[in-house]
C-alpha cells in the first residue's frame, strides 16, 4: 500500500456558541488517506463530518491538531506556500444548486480557480475548459450558459469539472450526491471513480448514504458526535462491524436486495444523537449503547487497531464485536 | 389479497398544471385501488407525478393552476371524491385521509407550539373541547415515542430535532385515526437511524389502526422493506405495478430494471460501474402518444415510438406497459438479471 497523502493527528475543531458553551464538532480524530484511495467518511447529521472535511482542506482554521498533506504539516501554512497546497487540494460541496454563482457562465465558474493559480493566454484558457467539461461529460457549449439553465445532475457536473479545474491530487467529496435522483446519482458516482481511475486522485467522500459509500470507498470511517469509532475497509466494515454503534448503523439500512421473506425485524437504535455542545465525558456513545458499563461513562476509548487495518474505538470490543 | 376490501379507487386521473409556457400533463390517466389496511407505495424520479397523484387524492389542488380534469374519478369508501363540496373535503381531510408532508422543517406552523397543532384536528374533527384534546395529543405524543412528552406538547418546532418533527407530523396525521394515510417522502429529510424508527414506527400503527398508508418515495431500500405493493411512475403514468415481490424479483419493464440497477448492492464488489440511465424524463408540456420511456429505453422498437403500450395483465396483481410483453416482441434478457448473476 502506498503512502500517506493526507495525515490528522488529533484534529479538533471547536466552536464557541457562547461565553460558557464550546460546540465540539471535531474532537480528536485522526485520519490518514493513502495515495489514490477514496476514504469514506459515514455518519448522521451533526456527526461532524463535514467539518472534518473543511478543515482538513483549511477552510476552518483547526482548534488544535496537525495535518500534515504529502509529509508537510499545512496548518501553519501562509501565504504562496497556502496557495500551492490549495492547488492540490479542493472540493466537491453538497448542493448543487447554490455552491454555483448564478451571475457567472459556466466557463467563468470553472476558470475561476484556474485564473488564481496558473497563467494562461486565452486560447489555452478556452481550450482548458472546453477539456474540462468533455472529461466531466459536458460538451463545449455549456461553457456560456448560466447555472440556472441546468439539471441537478448537470450542476453537479459543473461542481466537479471546477475543481478539477487546477489539477488537484485530493478532493473532498462533499455529500455529492445526496441532493440527486437515483439514477442521476449513479451518473455522478460513475463520473467520479473514472475520473478516480484516470487521474490518479484522492478521494474523502463524505456521505450518510451507506451503500453509495459502501460503492465508492476502499476505506470507511465511521464517525459519531465529533470523534471517529471506527475504521477499517469497506468491506470489512460492512461485513464485520465490531462498534455497536456501525452494528447499528449497517442494520438500519433498508437492503434493496429483495430476498422475498419479509421485512427485517432488527434491534433499533433508540433516541437521537445528543448534542455536540458540551458532551458527556467518556464515551459518546455510551447513553445509547446497550453493551455500556461504568468505565464507558468515565473514559473515552481510545481507536485501537483491532485486527490489521481495522480500527475501533470501544472499551467492549470483546463483547460486542462478535 | 384479492378479497380485500376496497378503500380508495382512482380511475382514469388526470392532473394538468397551467403555466405560462402552457399545460404540463403531470398525471396522465392513471388508475390504482388502495385496500383497507395495505401500504402502496409509488416510486419514480422527481417530476414523475408521484406528490401530484398524492396530493390529486385529497383535492389539494387550487384550480385556476391545477386542474383535475373532469374524466376523473376517485372514491373514498364507494364515494366519489371529485363530487365533494368544501364542506365535505373538510370533513374528510385530516379526519378520514391525512397527509405526511415531505419536509418536516418547513409543513408545520412555526408560530404555534406542537400541542395546538395536534389538538387543532382533534377539536375541529372529532369535536372534543380543549382539555380532553390536550390529553389526546400527549397520548399521541406518546404514541409516537417522544421524549418527554408533557414538555414537548409545549415546545415550538424550532425547539425539536428533524426526527422529532417528523414524528409531530405523524402525531397530527393519525390524531383522528384516518383510514388513509398519505406519507409523501416521509423519511427522505431523515437520517438512516431515525428513518427505521419512522418506519418501524408507521409499520406498528398500521397494524394496531388497520390503517392504509400510501407512501411515496424514491427509496427502493425503504419500499423493499415496508411495502406490500409497488406502482412504478414515469412521466405521469403508472408503467409497472405488483406485489413487492414480484416488483423485485420478477421486474419486466425496462424501467423498473433501470431504477432497481442503479442502486449499489451491499452484496457486490466495489467500483464496478453503475448503471446510469441515460438522459432525461420526457417534457411533460409536449403531447405524448407513444411509450414515454421509448427515447432512454435500450430495447426500444418501432412501436414504442408510435403508440403507447396497453396494459399487460402477468398475474393477478402484477401489471406492465409494455411493448416487450406484446406476443410479437422478441424475447429479451434484461440488463438487470444479467448483472444479478
Amino acid at each position: 500500500m502506498g503512502e500517506y497523502l493526507v495525515e490528522a493527528k488529533n484534529l479538533c475543531k471547536y466552536f464557541q456558541v457562547d461565553r460558557h458553551h464550546t460546540l465540539k464538532a471535531v474532537d480528536g480524530v485522526n485520519i490518514a488517506i493513502r495515495k489514490g484511495e477514496t476514504l469514506g467518511l459515514v455518519g448522521e447529521s451533526g456527526c461532524g463530518k463535514t467539518t472534518c472535511g473543511r478543515t482538513l482542506l483549511r477552510l476552518y482554521e483547526a482548534t488544535s491538531g496537525e495535518i500534515l498533506f504529502d509529509g508537510k504539516d499545512i496548518s501553519k501554512l501562509h501565504g504562496k506556500e497556502l496557495m500551492q497546497f490549495k492547488h492540490r487540494a479542493q472540493m466537491v460541496f453538497q448542493d448543487p444548486y447554490s455552491s454555483l454563482d448564478p451571475r457567472m457562465t459556466i466557463g467563468e465558474i470553472i476558470a475561476e480557480g484556474m485564473d488564481v493559480h496558473v497563467k494562461l493566454s486565452g486560447k489555452e484558457r478556452q481550450q482548458r475548459i472546453a477539456e474540462l467539461l468533455a472529461a466531466v461529460g459536458l460538451t463545449e457549449q455549456f461553457a456560456s450558459r448560466f447555472a440556472h439553465e441546468l439539471s441537478g445532475g448537470q450542476r453537479q457536473r459543473v461542481g466537479i469539472a471546477r475543481a478539477l479545474a487546477v489539477d488537484p491530487d485530493f478532493i473532498v467529496c462533499d455529500e455529492p450526491i445526496s441532493a440527486l435522483d437515483v439514477s442521476i446519482q449513479a451518473q455522478i458516482v460513475n463520473l467520479l471513480i473514472r475520473l478516480q481511475r484516470e487521474r490518479g486522485l484522492t478521494y474523502l467522500f463524505i456521505s450518510h448514504d451507506l451503500s453509495m459509500v459502501k460503492h465508492i470507498s476502499d476505506r470507511v470511517g465511521v464517525m459519531y458526535l465529533g470523534s471517529m469509532v471506527e475504521m477499517a475497509s469497506s468491506k470489512e466494515i460492512f461485513s464485520h462491524p465490531k462498534h455497536p454503534y456501525t452494528q447499528a448503523l449497517m442494520a438500519a439500512i433498508p437492503e434493496v436486495d429483495f430476498d422475498g421473506e419479509g421485512k427485517k425485524t432488527i434491534e433499533r437504535l433508540q433516541g437521537e444523537v445528543p448534542s455536540p455542545i458540551n458532551p458527556p465525558a467518556g464515551c459518546r456513545f455510551a447513553a445509547r449503547c446497550k453493551y455500556a458499563t461504568d468505565i464507558c461513562r468515565q473514559e473515552m476509548p481510545k481507536l485501537v487497531e483491532l485486527e490489521p487495518d481495522h480500527f475501533v474505538a470501544c472499551h467492549h470490543c470483546d463483547v460486542c464485536g462478535k | 389479497m384479492e378479497n380485500k376490501e376496497k378503500i380508495l379507487e382512482v380511475e382514469n386521473l388526470c392532473v394538468s398544471f397551467h403555466t405560462y409556457a402552457g399545460e404540463v400533463k403531470a398525471v396522465r390517466n392513471v388508475n390504482f385501488h388502495v385496500n383497507r389496511g395495505e401500504t402502496l407505495a409509488f416510486v419514480g424520479e422527481s417530476g414523475c407525478g408521484k406528490t401530484a397523484t398524492s396530493k390529486a387524492i385529497m383535492r389539494l389542488w387550487n384550480p385556476p393552476f391545477v386542474e383535475i380534469k373532469d374524466c376523473s374519478s376517485m372514491k373514498y369508501n364507494g364515494e366519489e371524491i371529485m363530487d365533494m363540496d368544501k364542506k365535505r373535503l373538510q370533513a374528510l381531510r385530516g379526519n378520514e385521509i391525512s397527509m405526511i408532508f415531505q419536509d418536516p422543517m418547513t409543513s408545520l406552523n412555526p408560530t404555534m407550539t406542537v400541542g395546538k397543532q395536534i389538538m387543532e384536528g382533534l377539536m375541529l374533527h372529532r369535536h372534543l373541547n380543549k382539555e380532553e384534546a390536550r390529553k389526546e395529543a400527549l397520548n399521541m405524543l406518546r404514541m409516537v415515542k417522544i421524549p418527554d412528552p408533557e414538555k414537548n406538547l409545549d415546545a415550538y418546532p424550532h425547539q425539536l430535532s428533524g426526527g422529532m418533527r417528523q414524528r409531530v407530523m405523524i402525531a397530527i396525521a393519525l390524531a383522528c385515526e384516518p383510514s388513509i394515510l398519505i406519507a409523501d417522502e416521509p423519511t427522505t429529510a431523515l437520517d438512516v437511524t431515525i428513518q427505521a424508527q419512522i418506519l418501524d414506527l408507521l409499520s406498528n400503527l398500521k397494524k394496531e389502526m388497520n390503517t392504509a398508508i400510501i407512501l411515496v418515495t424514491h427509496d427502493l431500500g425503504v419500499i423493499a422493506n415496508f411495502a406490500d405493493r409497488v406502482q412504478v411512475m414515469y412521466a405521469g403514468q403508472i408503467v409497472e405495478r405488483g406485489t413487492t415481490q414480484e416488483i423485485f424479483t420478477e421486474a419486466k419493464h425496462p424501467y423498473t430494471w433501470a431504477l432497481l440497477s442503479s442502486v449499489p448492492a451491499l452484496a457486490k464488489e466495489n467500483k464496478q460501474e453503475l448503471y446510469a440511465l441515460k438522459g432525461t424524463p420526457p417534457d411533460l408540456l409536449l403531447p405524448l402518444n407513444h411509450c414515454p420511456f421509448a427515447a432512454r429505453c435500450e430495447y426500444c422498437m418501432q412501436i414504442c415510438k408510435e403508440q403507447n403500450p396497453m396494459e399487460t395483465e402477468l398475474t393477478g396483481t402484477h401489471k406492465v406497459s409494455c411493448w416487450l410483453q406484446h406476443p410479437d416482441a422478441p424475447k429479451v434478457e434484461s440488463f438487470y438479471d444479467r448483472r444479478k448473476k
